[in-house]
């Protein structure tokens, strides 16, 4: 059994892709339309063209807003995605006009931080502990 | 209210989280509870920090604020104030005993 994919809810299928990509530097993997409006949308990172893939997933069911903004509330992120340098991403992003909800936290083995992905969620970006 | 403060700062969990709180203001529930358990090695859950917070805010310590659609506890040390006033701080009349 392989981990092929995760996803996120979003808002707003086009402006996740403008933010996952332009913003926090993933490609585009899949694009296939879906019904009327809806896209099979993927994203992949650069660094792993062929590694898990993340769904930019329409929010189409009520309960998941309700589950979503819960969490966002209480600053639980939804995903987390793994950098080199917590504090240089930190500073990259903020330049771009990301909205942090917690700055780079150094605690133990790990440094963490958790932004605001503009489409209704909250991602972790962390260091991976030796 | 002082004997809120004094129930508040009487439990250890209660004073890391305002230690926290002193070195970062502005924190969401889940920033707390990451540094108890990642640099506290404190083994609590949501609720029970949550309950926490909650004790300290009716004290008067931790202070909430809603933006957009976050949540963020503030610190607020002026309560600390009275115990400073109440033995520290000369005074020429005779101490008052706020608890009923």
């Amino acid at each position: 059994m392989r981990i092929l994919l995760t996803s996120v809810f979003v808002d707003d299928q086009a402006k996740a892709l403008h933010f996952y990509t332009e913003v926090l530097g993933f490609v585009k993997k899949h694009d296939v339309p879906v019904g009327e409006k809806d896209r099979w949308l993927t994203v992949v990172s650069p660094e792993e063209p062929g590694g898990t893939e993340l769904l930019l997933e329409p929010l189409g069911h009520p309960a998941a807003r309700t589950y979503r903004d819960a969490l966002v509330e209480d600053g639980i992120p939804l995903a987390q995605f793994t950098v080199d340098d917590v504090w240089a991403e930190y500073e990259r992003l903020r330049g771009l006009g990301v909205r942090f909800t917690q700055e780079p936290l150094e605690a133990g083995p790990v440094t963490t931080a958790v932004l605001d992905d503009t489409c209704g969620n909250l991602i972790q970006i962390a260091t991976q502990p030796e | 209210m002082a004997d809120d403060l004094f129930k508040a700062l009487a439990d250890p969990t209660r004073r890391t989280i305002i230690d926290e709180l002193a070195e970062q203001s502005g924190q969401t529930l889940f920033e707390i509870c990451s540094r108890l358990s990642m640099k506290h090695r404190l083994g609590i859950s949501r609720q029970a920090v949550s309950q926490h917070l909650a004790v300290l805010e009716a004290a008067g310590l931790v202070e909430t604020r809603r933006e957009g659609r976050y949540k963020f506890h503030d610190l607020n040390t002026a309560p600390l104030r009275l115990i400073v006033e109440r033995w520290l701080v000369p005074r020429t009349s005779e101490p008052e005993e706020n608890t009923p």
